[in-house]
């Protein structure tokens, strides 16, 4: 992604009038081209204040506010909105037109003639999974709370903004469809690398939406502004680290994989093979465990040294069935997981046809979690002394 | 336990389908729902223009069975002759609820358009208080009033209609406005949309069920009301019932009565219609 700052917010304030303090208080940041920014507090921070700045559905008190380069602070708002796609909790579809009139709206308005207005809607309800033949000439009333916010989002792209303002998308939703729309909204951002500007109360949602998450305080005021995953390892202050709560170590492992670790390596015997060799490779490896791998190298059990020195046979029968078992691609989250369910706390990591690569054990995933935490720590140092 | 969940096959299944249900198969249920709604034909709209029909008829068999004729009852006949009073009447009647109801609307809608606006929203209660003592003051002595102030004829009687039928269509119409859901306003703003085109396109067209109950309102307020038309020289059908009255002819006074009533449930009618056809569609 290259860092082409798309929205910039210069010392923006909003005071509202017969009040002393502000909502938002000289905030400056910066919006990446394609990024999605999620704004994040708890109530009353002011995040939803600031989302509706930046396309001046408030109008600032002060200060500037840049659209690729753009001074916009005085220009007509009403067309500077017609460039940027406004989704809201509510959703607000107009219950009076059609889901095709609905998602026509913006093109309308500029002008668009008939067939690209028609084209585009069409295209528009593909790109959120509603078949356009049935859903153009559908009521919004005759839509689930699902369908009815994938209208919103579509409408939203009616024009093909560069920016879109998300406030709470998708917080009026139940968490099972939530999930879903979540999953399918950051699968239409991979393709449509919109600048988006996403506002939440939820950490969670947060970290599953955002490159980068602002976690904001009282005015508005930024208290930490990266990415999640750093945000997670190293929170600046007791405010972020309260407002993460607790398991932020647990979340950070969602951030990283099995391939990137430097994995174990234990001792291996083969179906058939004479109980001596494991024997032998255990001492050289000084560990308590070896492992059975069949003929095409999968994993079968962890054998003990006591049941190799019960002499040759049958080895199938003997040690511990294999439970944790995880690929490459797995998160450390799944691994943690998979781990616990193992009695032998180690978990076999194999490709995907399977076959033995290497093993994970805790102390490899602690080993992680203090390397993010220093990486964090040296990242957050070395701003304060260039600063 | 792991056995128990297998030995249960299929609670399992049903469990998997539950959670994972499309909400595709709901919203087929909540569409088919809604449409066969809509086709739905409510009976009272049938139903009416039956009895309005129905008293018509009643009233041509009595009025043919008053046999009217001049040389037997001369007060009789000169007061329900169809060319020269009833119909004459009947129009003066109409033209009056017609008017005054026109004027109305012309009047309350935008005003009530524009005390909805937020700049001028703190007068709202003051206007809604005048238009309420028009409708609080006496018919008799707002006509009266009127008389005073324009003088005699339909003018005056109309003028104090409009004062008088203000209020449902005033109060409707920033009723209607006020309901319409916020956060349909905010995204057709956030689109961009100009403070006209939110009002144009969002704001009235939601609101028109509601305003269009209001007028008709007005309008059955302005037809009953003409009926006092006479009392300042402004004609109707009032003309008749009070013949009816003072000559203490009892035919006369319910054959006058019964027109009145005829045009009220006819209008009545209308209104119910165009209430309906008139809702945009999706509401």
């Amino acid at each position: 992604m290259p860092d082409r700052s798309m929205i910039h917010l210069d010392r923006v304030t909003k005071v509202y009038p017969g009040t002393v303090d502000p909502a938002v208080e000289e905030l400056t940041m910066d919006i990446q081209e394609g990024e999605i920014l999620v704004l994040v507090g708890p109530s009353g921070c002011g995040k939803s204040t600031t989302l509706r700045l930046i396309n001046r559905m408030i109008e600032p008190s002060g200060g500037h506010i840049f659209f690729d380069g753009e001074d916009v602070t005085d220009v007509d708002p009403d067309k500077l909105r017609r460039r940027i796609g406004y989704v809201i909790q509510q959703i607000g579809l107009f219950p009076h037109q059609t889901i095709g009139q609905n998602i026509a709206t913006v093109p309308k308005m500029l002008g668009w003639d008939k067939k690209r207005t028609a084209e585009r809607v069409e295209e528009l309800l593909d790109t959120v999974g509603l078949p356009a033949a049935e859903f153009r000439d559908r009521y919004p009333k005759e839509l689930s709370g699902g369908q009815a916010q994938r209208v919103g989002v579509a409408r939203a792209l009616g024009a093909d903004p560069a920016v879109m303002l998300m406030d709470e998308p998708f917080g009026a939703i139940d968490p099972i469809t939530r999930d879903r729309l979540q999953n399918e909204f950051l699968r239409l951002q991979s393709e449509l690398k919109k600048t988006i500007v996403f506002v939440t109360h939820d950490i969670d949602e947060a970290i599953k939406m955002g490159d980068r998450i602002a976690i904001l305080g009282e005015r508005s005021v930024i208290r930490q502004i990266d990415t999640p995953e750093r945000i997670l390892a190293y929170p600046v202050d007791d405010f972020v680290d309260d407002f993460i709560g607790s398991g932020s170590t647990l979340k950070g492992l969602n951030f990283e994989r099995v391939s990137g670790l430097a994995l174990s390596s234990y001792p291996t015997i083969k179906v058939g093979e004479a109980p001596e060799k494991g024997l032998r490779a255990m001492d050289e490896a000084n560990r308590e465990w070896t492992l059975l791998l069949d003929r095409e190298h999968k994993p079968l059990r962890w054998l003990r040294r006591t049941d190799l020195q019960r002499g040759a046979g049958d080895m199938t029968k003997r040690g511990q069935h294999i439970r944790a078992e995880v690929e490459p691609n797995a998160t450390l989250h799944d691994t943690l997981e998979e781990m616990l369910n193992e009695s032998t706390g180690m978990c076999c990591v194999v490709d995907n046809r399977g076959r033995y690569q290497g093993v994970v054990e805790i102390s490899d995933l602690t080993e992680v979690i203090r390397r993010l935490r220093t990486e964090a720590k040296e990242h957050y140092d070395a701003l304060e002394t260039v600063s | 336990m792991s056995q128990r969940i297998v030995a249960d096959p299929e609670r399992k299944r049903t469990l998997d389908r539950s959670m994972t249900t499309d909400d595709d198969e709901t919203d087929l249920a909540v569409a088919s729902a809604g449409v066969s709604k809509e086709r739905s034909r409510p009976m009272g709209l049938l139903l009416a223009p039956l009895g309005i029909v129905a008293i018509a008829g009643a009233l041509l068999v009595y009025y043919d069975s008053l046999a009217l004729d001049p040389d037997v009852n001369i007060q009789q006949a000169s007061a329900l002759d169809w060319h020269t009073k009833l119909w004459p009447q009947t129009v003066e009647h109409l033209t009056i609820a017609f008017w005054s109801t026109v004027i109305v609307v012309l009047i309350a809608i935008p005003l009530g358009v524009v005390l909805t606006r937020p700049a001028l929203r703190r007068f709202g209660p003051v206007v809604l208080t005048v238009a309420n003592s028009g409708q609080a003051l006496p018919a008799y002595g707002l006509l009266i009033l009127f008389l005073i102030l324009l003088g005699q004829g339909t003018t005056t009687v109309i003028w104090a209609l409009v004062l008088f039928a203000l209020l449902p269509v005033l109060r409707n119409t920033m009723v209607g406005l006020d309901n319409v859901d916020r956060s349909t306003i905010e995204a057709g703003r956030g689109m961009g949309m100009t403070k006209w085109q939110a009002l144009t396109r969002i704001e009235l067209p939601l609101a028109v069920p509601v305003i269009i109950a209001g007028v008709r309102t007005a309008m059955i307020i302005n037809i009953g009301m003409a009926t006092l038309a006479f009392l300042v020289g402004g004609g109707g059908l009032g003309i008749t019932i009070n013949s009816g009255l003072k000559l203490q002819q009892d035919p006369v006074l319910i054959v006058g009565a019964v027109m009145v009533a005829l045009v009220a449930l006819t209008f009545d009618w209308i209104g119910a219609v165009a209430e309906r056809y008139l809702k945009p569609r999706g509401l």
